[in-house]
């Protein structure tokens, strides 16, 4: 069901990913947590901070992931997986146990474009639980979230640690 | 000296390829265009890369979100590109050497994810529902082996830029 991303966290290559999202772990800044996503791992997407609902994301600039050649700026797409990963990862964080989550919708509005050579980050917030779906929104921006590149919101399907399922 | 309709429709394909090279990221992703008449179908075949979730195992969302934002954009650049063509002369030209029009710009877009995708070839399509002067509103369907079961679909609004 739906665009899975962050599913089945378990299976992160350091095996870690599903610790910090429940708080029981530290996260390092510096590594690379997204290795159990292969096209997060791809972009080179980086995880520095998931807890209470909250996940804190980043995606270097990088030459292949151009959208527009003469002016150099990154694609939207990248913004676009960057967002939903980072508002799976935020539902994923939320304190409740949770097994995998599914992107239901994603809306994104492009406030402007990101500048050449700079890191993107992404903050994402899960603002609202339900027994089947999650809500949560996120900022793109590049130094300061109120001065943002992209902003997203959506809805996800949860799956349960008693497998029920949910939609 | 006017073209045959065999040269013009080669001066076409190889406007296309050269519109789709042309963007980086479009590259990363493996994806390519087939053309019918105006209409564009994109393919993004499977790769290891596009994987979210390596126990399903399934696409990306976002992969799957780009390669929607991807399809608008090139159906849209490509309109563009054929007026361009089609008024000859130097502007023809322009294009036959790679001078494409501004690329148009993303201002909001929403992806409703309906199916998992799977480890296979993706194909999307995209339709323009309104052209303003300036605002273009687009839907785009991605699917996999059946057409009429989508994965994924897009509606979106994009800046077209003089």
């Amino acid at each position: 069901m739906g665009g899975d991303n962050s599913s089945n966290t378990p299976e992160d290559g350091n095996g870690r990913l599903a610790e910090i999202m429940r708080g029981s772990a530290e996260v390092d800044v510096e590594g690379s947590l997204l290795s159990g996503l292969p096209h997060s791992r791809e972009i080179g997407m980086r995880l520095h901070m998931a807890h209470q609902g909250i996940g804190l994301l980043s995606v270097p600039y990088d030459a292949r992931l151009i959208g527009d050649p003469e002016t150099g700026v990154m694609h939207g797409g990248v913004i676009t997986s960057l967002l939903d990963t980072a508002c799976g990862i935020a539902v994923m964080a939320v304190p409740e146990t949770l097994v995998a989550t599914a992107t239901l919708d994603l809306r994104i509005d492009y406030m402007r474009p990101a500048r050449k050579a700079l890191r993107v980050w992404a903050r994402a917030e899960c603002y609202r639980l339900t027994r089947a779906i999650a809500f949560a929104r996120a900022v793109a921006y590049h130094e300061d979230p109120d001065d943002p590149i992209a902003s997203a919101a959506g809805a996800f399907v949860l799956t349960r640690p008693d497998g029920e399922a949910t939609l | 000296m006017t073209p045959t309709p065999l040269e013009r429709e080669t001066a076409r394909d190889r406007a296309l390829a050269r519109l789709i090279e042309a963007v980086p990221y479009n590259r990363f992703l493996g994806v390519v265009a087939d053309r019918l008449g105006d209409e564009l179908t994109t393919r993004m075949p499977f790769a290891d890369a596009l994987v979210g979730n390596p126990i399903l195992p399934a696409l990306h969302g976002g992969a799957i979100g780009a390669f929607l934002e991807m399809t608008a954009l090139m159906q849209l650049a490509w309109d563009r590109a054929l007026i361009e063509m089609e008024a000859g002369a130097d502007r023809a030209q322009a294009i036959e050497e790679g001078r494409f029009p501004p690329m148009p710009k993303t201002i909001d877009i929403t992806i409703d994810y309906l199916r998992s995708g799977r480890p296979r070839e993706s194909f999307a399509r995209a339709n323009v529902q309104k052209e303003g002067r300036r605002v273009v509103h687009i839907h785009v369907e991605a699917w996999q082996e059946e057409r009429a079961r989508p994965i994924a679909m897009l509606r979106g609004n994009f800046l077209m830029r003089d």
